[in-house]
């Protein structure tokens, strides 16, 4: 237990640490606006990835419209900083709240449905909200909302972020992270043990959704723009490739899945007409190669402390498979 | 009552094209229970190897059946091959790992091919020609009309149908379909081979996508690298509909799902109709989640 606090003390002091260097660097001018957008945008991934992990890496249920939540939150917190004069926090945490509302109402139906089904469902609700979006002149339609301010700042993001990753990544190692793991291992045996499957897939849904949602009234107040079209399948796929390939159901996985999709979009912007080209042949080689993701299963940890733990998990694995 | 047998029509037509690529993903979905996103892209590339295949034999001077005909076959042979390649190479070395991961390499090989057809042919969309004259017919004499190219399109989906009924029920390959769908294991014990026959499904599967392909160039006259995406959609739409691994479910559920897309835009809701689709989808899912012809599997302990 000690340990444990030691490594989660140490991890926070790690993130401000890197929060003061960028800080400095931003204000010195060494980091260039390129530079900075691009830093506003690995945060909001993040959280994105973070907040899906939970959904898919944790509680086994494979949701592929993780943008429509996203969108709620980004409208949601646009409208209230444009049309009513809202300050900045209020707005991204109540486009979170209403992103929440929108996972309760689609958790309860679909979590019924699973693998594969309940995918589509999801993909399907992404895309409804989108169209939907889309229709509405309230919001612009397809020309989306713009002159959204720029509030996003690199201290509110990185607020943001690590309150997201610490909540989230607490939620996992509680007992009813416990319990969500324990459906995505088995839900029969799970809902066996006296598990009340169908209320935790809920419950992991609705903080998905939660911190979904602020990622995207957080990514509306940096881009000045959001259009529907830019919360639609491919968006969500997105996020979904940054927490397969860091690594189904680790934290850590999740966000050096964010970095290294985002910087890798970055860098293959440069080559628009081969961007997507590389990219799903970079996708389809790691799936192929590497399915367990760049950091498998390894927990979320820094440097030396984990190893042993890392151990212990192959060992068992290994122990299991006859 | 005209006006409503009209929409039918038209959403029949629609129907054919999409219950003709919704036969391509209840196939794969039933041997591999793989959603075979790239489904939607083989139909593409269909639709453009028709295209060119129907200008070159066209300015070689064909008479227009003969043209209609070849490419279709030619279309529908290099997308089977396009088809086995694809599992060959991306989703056969997946076999053993877990749903996500082969999910994931389906949505990739399906962005692998969108943007290599834009990169190869522009994104701009590219006219179809015309290979048959359209000719409208009114039916017993009434005001309704009845295209050349509809009636085409309804003969070429139940030949192919058809076709396709008679495979999987009669001949060997058919069987072997059959069995690896119902229990892979058993069916390798039984001297399977369930490679060759995997392989088998996605090369009828590509070819019948193909051939949709074809028709819906026929019909909307213009095509681009990126069409495959939303009908794709739908088509898995129309297999779920009708309960995925189903064969006439496929067909049911494509012509249910043209048939209420058409009147929705008919009435004049023409922008949600992608959004009203994946209404019915959800609807579906909810209260009967296999389908309207699928079989209730219960699940193993």
């Amino acid at each position: 237990m000690n340990k444990l606090n030691k490594k989660f003390w140490l991890g926070i002091v790690a993130a401000f640490a890197f929060y003061g260097i960028v800080k400095v660097l931003l204000t010195t001018g060494v980091l260039s606006d390129v530079n900075q957008s691009m830093l506003l945008l690995i945060g909001v991934n993040i959280m994105l990835a973070v907040s899906l992990n939970l959904i898919t890496g944790i509680t086994g249920q494979f949701s592929i419209g993780h943008a429509g939540f996203m969108s709620v939150g980004a409208y949601t917190s646009a409208i209230l900083t444009l049309d009513y004069n809202v300050p900045f926090v209020p707005a991204i945490l109540a486009g979170g709240l209403l992103a929440a509302v929108f996972g309760v109402l689609i958790g309860m139906p679909t979590l019924r449905l699973n693998g594969d089904y309940l995918a589509i469902a999801t993909l399907g609700f992404g895309e409804i909200i989108r169209i939907i979006m889309l229709n509405t002149e309230y919001v612009g339609g397809a020309s989306g909302l713009s002159g959204i301010p720029a509030k996003t700042t690199w201290t509110m993001l990185f607020l943001f972020t690590l309150i997201s990753v610490v909540l989230i990544h607490n939620f996992i190692r509680s007992t009813h992270g416990r319990a969500c793991i324990a459906i995505r291992e088995n839900e029969i045996a799970a809902e066996a043990m006296g598990i009340n499957t169908t209320r935790y897939k809920i419950i992991a849904f609705t903080i998905g959704a939660l911190f979904a949602g602020m990622a995207g009234g957080l990514s509306a107040h940096t881009f000045y723009v959001i259009t529907p079209g830019s919360f639609n399948f491919l968006k969500s796929f997105e996020i979904i490739v940054m927490v397969v390939l860091g690594g189904l159901g680790s934290t850590a996985g999740a966000i050096v899945g964010a970095v290294f999709v985002t910087l890798l979009y970055t860098f293959l912007r440069e080559f628009p007409e081969w961007r997507m080209i590389i990219y799903s042949i970079v996708l389809i080689l790691m799936m192929i190669f590497r399915p367990s993701g760049l950091l498998g299963v390894s927990k979320f940890s820094f440097g030396k402390f984990g190893k042993k733990e890392a151990k212990a998990h192959d060992a068992i694995k290994t122990s299991s498979t006859p | 009552m005209e006006y409503f047998i009209q929409q039918l029509i038209n959403g029949i037509s629609v129907g054919s094209i999409y219950a003709l690529i919704a036969l391509g993903y209840t196939m794969v979905y039933g041997i591999i229970k793989l959603i075979n996103f790239a489904h939607g892209d083989v139909f593409m590339v269909g639709s453009f190897i028709g295209l060119y295949s129907a200008k070159y034999l066209a300015s070689a001077g064909l008479p227009p059946i003969l043209v209609l005909l070849l490419s279709l076959m030619i279309s529908m042979t290099i997308s089977a091959l396009l088809g086995i390649s694809i599992e060959r190479l991306a989703y056969k070395p997946l076999r053993k790992s877990t749903r996500i991961a082969a999910l994931i390499t389906a949505i990739g090989v399906s962005f692998l091919l969108e943007y290599t057809g834009v990169l190869i042919l522009g994104p701009q969309a590219k006219g179809f020609p015309d290979i048959m004259d359209k000719k409208q017919y009114h039916l017993f004499g009434s005001s309704i009309q009845v295209e050349s190219n509809q009636i085409m399109i309804l003969l070429t989906t139940i030949i192919l149908m058809l076709v396709l009924q008679y495979i999987v029920r009669y001949t060997r390959t058919g069987k072997a379909m059959r069995a690896v769908s119902f229990d892979v294991e058993a069916a390798r014990l039984m001297g399977i081979n369930v490679d060759r026959t995997i392989s088998a499904t996605f090369a009828i599967g590509s070819a019948l996508a193909a051939a949709a392909g074809v028709i819906f160039g026929m019909t909307y006259n213009s095509v681009d690298p990126l069409m495959g995406v939303m009908p794709g959609l739908k088509a898995f739409v129309a297999a779920v509909l009708g309960g995925i691994g189903s064969i006439p479910g496929a067909l049911v559920g494509g012509l249910l799902l043209g048939t209420v897309e058409t009147e929705i835009s008919s009435l004049g809701f023409s922008s949600w109709r992608d959004g009203v689709a994946f209404a019915v989808l959800i609807l579906i899912l909810i209260f009967k989640p296999s389908g309207l012809f699928g079989k209730n599997v219960r699940e193993k302990v």
